[in-house]
């Protein structure tokens, strides 16, 4: 991990070198007890990466049992924990603190015109907390793995299953605080230290979208927390919370752990939307289009987030009265993701648009955001998804939003500010062409997954019917293209780090204050608290040559 | 953990206005942890309500509980509350001995409150009450009953420990009147919690 962090070694000489945050000092003490956002945000890049690597790992694993239709390459057992470790890691130790903790850590108190967080030292705590967590999962998974799906579902989890499932309810349980710190930093960051002039509506949709975010893990994750410790009670000391026998239920399990998961799903998608805000616009050298439908679509899909945790339960023997509103609430959710879709199309429209690595991945992102979104409203319709449930169909549907939308959203993000990040600028072609390698692997591993769910092939089965092979094959074969576009953009980033051309302030002509530092930023980013005097987003479009 | 040798202390260059809430960074920390651990407690009682509705019988309360007993710790917590907001007055008067004062008389009632609960506990308990079975009906009500009365007695007893640090910083003269009073919002906090467990545990 260390030699991935270790500063670039500078060109020419030390004295034509500026100090910034990456060589204004050395040594693993500089780094594990930084109070800098940006060296604190390079920690949790390489921590989640490797979590991502681990959580891919097992994806493979999956996909490769899926090959063919006999259960031949594990027992039924072993793929049980193969899948439910690739949810717990991707979900809670990748997805959650994906952008927040990486590109929110960097670029929030640059963007407002801070020297850092407002709570530095409770910062690097949460990447601390985040890392226990994370070696209390890592336990979980050496010692047996966990074999009840990333739910947890209780009797299941909380009665029946041999597996380390108190392990992984403890890991999940304290990386929650790491989300909920960063969370409580993100907002009070943001309500208090803008730079003067900096309005909320003078906010970057990234910021916005931050914000959205880190009310949700406020509000939801020790929702989550308590839920864990009901399950771990009744686990591993006989309390009688979930299982009837002793006076519980065990829907309520199923109450409450949506009732965090849920906002989940947008503590997951939201900051990708953010980003691809601010991608769209600079990418079309065009003012963004409805800047205040844009951010407050964001505070309306987190507010809604919560209302909408009864549409995973329509079979769960909830009264039907309830799944209708569920279903209802649900179909709403759909109108601010569209309102933030056009709007992004709006501002393409008849802009300069040029085709820059981070755009593609913008691209990327609105096409399979919107199927991903469509096909949620499949969903959350009552009497659909009797049919689709539990099917491969949701698999599908959830994968076009976590990955083709919040993961497509997380590496266009990091190219973009990558330059800014460590001073270097990637290879524009190699980075183009993994970005296409990833849209079609993607396209090719999930979308017939929706065919085989609209079939009826059930999820988490290790063994199906001869009939599903043809679409199981493409889907791994998919999958094996998208490893690919996964492994290029780390070699190359990676070697950028040491090789890349040396980027300069502003590479795209971009808006915002983040480009008025210098590339990597100095130690507490502006030397002069910056005042703010114009809108978001004034860019002036230019003729095309 | 903070590099003695750097100039600039973070986060202090700019430190936000107080705009638009009227509260400068620290104080809104605190609002928006209480309300997240607000949230901890209202996910409790929530698995509480759910299984109570759920369940097909309830023990029956005056079995059970003492009302009047309940009623005076009751009473103490809030009376706990009304001295801290007058210590947080004080505090903004500027006058520190008279703060002192109510935050000890704070402190008395927190701890009398809690040596109650204490009591509360071991008569339930030499009853036949546990965390795993509940001699009045269904064993879910003491699993319950001790682990959120138990969550709040904690929260009681890490605001004693903050009013015992205050009141010492106090004495010393090194906590002005915005640290009394985010003590003091934290104090309101844990009481108006137990409002909340009062009236589900007891009353209703």
């Amino acid at each position: 991990m260390n030699a991935a962090l270790a500063p670039p070694p500078s060109a020419p000489t030390p004295s034509e070198t500026p100090t910034h945050y990456l060589n204004a000092s050395y040594g693993f003490r500089s780094w594990l007890l930084t109070l800098d956002h940006k060296r604190i945000a390079l920690l949790y890049l390489a921590s989640i990466t490797l979590f991502f690597f681990i959580g891919g790992f097992y994806a493979v694993l999956v996909r490769l049992e899926l090959v063919t239709p006999a259960g031949d390459l594990m027992s039924a057992e072993n793929y049980n924990t193969a899948f439910t470790l690739h949810g717990v890691v991707m979900i809670f130790f990748f997805l959650i603190p994906s952008i927040p903790a990486v590109l929110g850590n960097f670029l929030i108190p640059i963007m407002i015109g801070a020297r850092d967080l407002a709570f530095p030292k409770l910062n690097l705590l949460s990447w601390y907390i985040y890392m226990v967590g994370g070696m209390v999962a890592a336990y979980a998974l050496f010692t047996g793995g966990v074999d009840t799906g990333w739910t947890l579902y209780a009797p299941y989890s909380s009665t029946y299953s041999n597996s380390n499932v108190t392990a992984t309810a403890i890991a999940a349980f304290i990386t929650g605080f790491s989300s909920i710190l960063t969370g409580l930093n993100f907002v009070v960051t943001i309500h208090k230290m803008r730079a003067p002039g900096l309005t909320w509506f003078r906010l970057p949709l990234f910021v916005w979208a931050h914000y959205a975010t880190s009310v949700i893990q406020v509000l939801g994750t020790p929702v989550l927390a308590i839920t864990l410790v009901l399950l771990i009670l009744e686990r591993s000391f006989g309390f009688g919370f979930f299982d009837p026998a002793r006076g519980g239920d065990p829907v309520l399990f199923q109450h409450l752990f949506w009732f965090y998961s849920h906002p989940a799903v947008y503590i997951m998608i939201l900051p990708s939307m953010g980003v691809i805000s601010e991608l769209v616009t600079c990418f079309s050298r065009k003012k963004v289009f409805g800047y205040g439908f844009i951010a407050m679509s964001s505070v309306a899909i987190a507010v809604l987030g919560f209302l909408v945790w009864g549409h995973h339960m329509f079979v769960s023997g909830q009264s039907v009265y309830a799944g209708m509103v569920f279903s209802i609430l649900s179909f709403m959710v759909g109108i601010p993701s569209a309102i933030k879709v056009f709007n992004w199309t709006a501002t393409m429209y008849k802009g300069s648009i040029s085709y820059s690595t981070p755009m593609i991945y913008a691209f990327g992102f609105i096409g399979l955001f919107t199927i991903g979104g469509l096909t949620g409203l499949f969903l959350a319709n009552l009497g659909l998804d009797i049919h689709l449930h539990d099917t491969y169909f949701v698999v599908a549907h959830f994968h076009y939003i976590m990955v083709g939308g919040a993961v497509m959203g997380y590496l266009g993000g990091i190219h973009y500010w990558w330059p800014k990040m460590t001073g270097r600028l990637y290879p524009e072609g190699w980075a183009r062409f993994s970005a296409l390698v990833l849209f079609v692997g993607f396209n090719l591993t999930f979308f017939p997954q929706f065919l085989l769910g609209y079939m009826g092939m059930p999820r988490r089965y290790h063994a199906y019917p001869e009939e599903f092979q043809v679409l199981n094959v493409m889907s791994s074969a998919g999958a094996s293209i998208l490893g690919v576009g996964y492994l290029i953009p780390m070699i190359y980033l990676f070697w950028s780090m040491r090789y890349g051309r040396l980027a300069p302030e502003n590479p795209w002509g971009a808006k915002g204050l983040e480009w008025t530092t210098p590339s990597p930023p100095t130690t507490f980013n502006f030397d002069e608290t910056p005042v703010v005097t114009e809108e978001a987003y004034e860019y002036v479009k230019e003729e095309k040559h | 953990m903070h590099d003695r040798t750097d100039p600039h202390p973070p986060a202090t260059h700019w430190g936000g206005g107080v705009s638009p809430v009227g509260t400068g960074w620290r104080k809104l920390m605190m609002w928006w942890f209480i309300i997240t651990d607000g949230l901890l407690f209202a996910g409790f009682l929530a698995a509480y309500g759910f299984l109570r509705l759920a369940a097909g019988s309830w023990p029956e309360r005056a079995q059970m509980f003492h009302l009047e007993f309940i009623a005076l710790m009751t009473f103490t917590l809030i009376t706990s509350s009304a001295t801290m907001a007058t210590a947080v007055g004080a505090a903004q008067l500027g006058n520190r001995k008279l703060a002192l004062r109510f935050l000890l008389l704070t402190l008395l009632g927190g701890t009398a409150f809690l040596l109650m609960q204490a009591y509360e506990w071991s008569t339930l308990i030499t009853a036949g009450a546990t965390l795993t079975q509940n001699p009045w009906g269904p064993p879910a009500f003491g699993a319950c009953f001790f682990l959120i009365t138990g969550f709040h007695g904690t929260h009681v007893l890490t605001g004693l420990i903050i009013l015992a640090i205050t009141a010492v910083r106090t004495a010393r003269g090194i906590t002005q009147a915005e640290g009394i009073e985010m003590a003091g919002l934290y104090w309101h906090f844990v009481d108006l919690v137990w409002v909340f467990i009062f009236t589900l545990f007891y009353l209703v």
